[in-house]
């Protein structure tokens, strides 16, 4: 691939696979931002579901100049591939002093592709302080299978990200990511954009893929988040490891001997 | 009376296993607990809690994987239900 458009590594795309999301920080201009807090109060068109990204925007609106950044466009296509669709998007506005927070969820039901994932772009045109409430996520909870809000009577989890962040910044995330709007206890109110981005095309090796073979690919998939339990925390592994061979097409690849072991029937192999 | 409940996850079906996430709910009224509303667990294990005076009514049960789902994650495995019964804070109400 070429890596003229910004695209992620490998490291990157293997730091996703086992976090479950990405973070910019900061990477959008401040006049991109104005505008788009003044767009976002006045609330936006639907798009059709299905609509390819590359017509779902005019030209003079801030999601077309959001999605053109050259960071958050390979970003996109580093993950989705070229020519994604728009699944959906949304204003979110955590209005000032709400009482409650949302239970903690995953979006749309249930998802299991093996194979395949949508992302979510989420979008944060002005400073985010702990205060306002800005979204927690759970790191690595993306291949959990829950189903929307049955996760809800969680509150609180060990390594949680509770975001706060410059103005300019979008986090993409899996459409697994556990996650959940905080309360706003600031007299201001919080606004976020989202939108997300289902692919069109297999997405196995989309990004900048030179540094494929780097250790450090391995030690992504291999990390551990604190509020895993002792024992599924190798499954988690397990898991992404199969991702990560599907988004690699190598279906050899491990970390340590995982899947390698557990795959491994030489008995039925020499009937066969 | 009010019940207190606490939520304690641990990293495995023992009891004083540490704690990876934890919930509370407020019977009393007096405190809000939420989604996301602190980074730090009230309790380092299950143990500590029952040495707060916390008493456990509900744990897990250790169920084995469903054949062909062995490898599936989803919700933490080892929760914990304790409670707290205090006066209520509105006697007459």
């Amino acid at each position: 691939m070429p890596t003229s458009k910004h695209l992620l590594t490998s490291v990157q795309v293997a730091r996703f696979v086992a976090q479950g999301s990405l973070r910019l920080d900061g990477v959008v201009p401040r006049e991109i931002n104005e505008r788009a807090v003044a767009t976002l109060d006045g609330g936006l068109p639907q798009v059709s579901y299905g609509t390819p990204l590359s017509a779902a925007f005019a030209r003079d609106t801030f999601v077309h100049e959001l999605l053109a950044l050259p960071l958050v466009a390979g970003a996109v296509e580093s993950l989705v591939g070229p020519e994604p669709t728009v699944d959906h998007h949304a204003v979110h506005i955590r209005e000032p002093h709400e009482g409650h927070a949302q239970d903690l969820h995953a979006d749309a039901i249930i998802d299991v592709r093996p194979d395949a994932f949508d992302i979510q772009l989420m979008y944060y045109p002005h400073e985010v302080t702990t205060a306002m409430g800005g979204t927690l996520s759970v790191p690595g909870s993306h291949l959990r299978r829950i189903n929307e809000t049955d996760v809800g009577r969680v509150q609180n989890l060990r390594g949680q990200t509770r975001l706060t962040c410059p103005a300019g910044t979008v986090v993409l995330l899996h459409h697994g990511i556990w996650h959940s709007g905080r309360r706003n206890d600031t007299d201001r109110r919080r606004h976020m954009y989202k939108l997300r981005l289902n692919p069109t095309v297999p997405q196995v090796r989309l990004w900048d893929t030179s540094d494929l073979h780097d250790p450090a690919v391995a030690a992504e998939l291999g990390a551990g988040f604190p509020w895993y339990e002792q024992a599924t925390a190798r499954l988690e592994i397990h898991n992404r490891v199969l991702l990560w061979r599907a988004l690699t097409g190598d279906d050899t690849f491990d970390v340590e001997y995982w899947v390698t072991r557990v795959t491994n029937r030489p008995t039925q192999r020499s009937q066969a | 009376m009010r019940q207190q409940v606490l939520v304690l996850y641990l990293s495995s079906s023992a009891l004083d296993s540490h704690v990876v996430g934890w919930s509370r709910y407020d019977g009393t009224g007096r405190t809000r607990p939420t989604t996301g509303d602190g980074d730090e667990p009230p309790y380092a294990t299950g143990l500590a809690a029952l040495h707060d005076g916390w008493r456990l009514f509900q744990a897990s049960q250790l169920l084995p994987p469903q054949p062909g789902h062995e490898y599936d994650v989803s919700f933490l495995k080892h929760e914990f239900f304790f409670e707290k019964v205090e006066e209520d804070p509105r006697p007459g109400t």
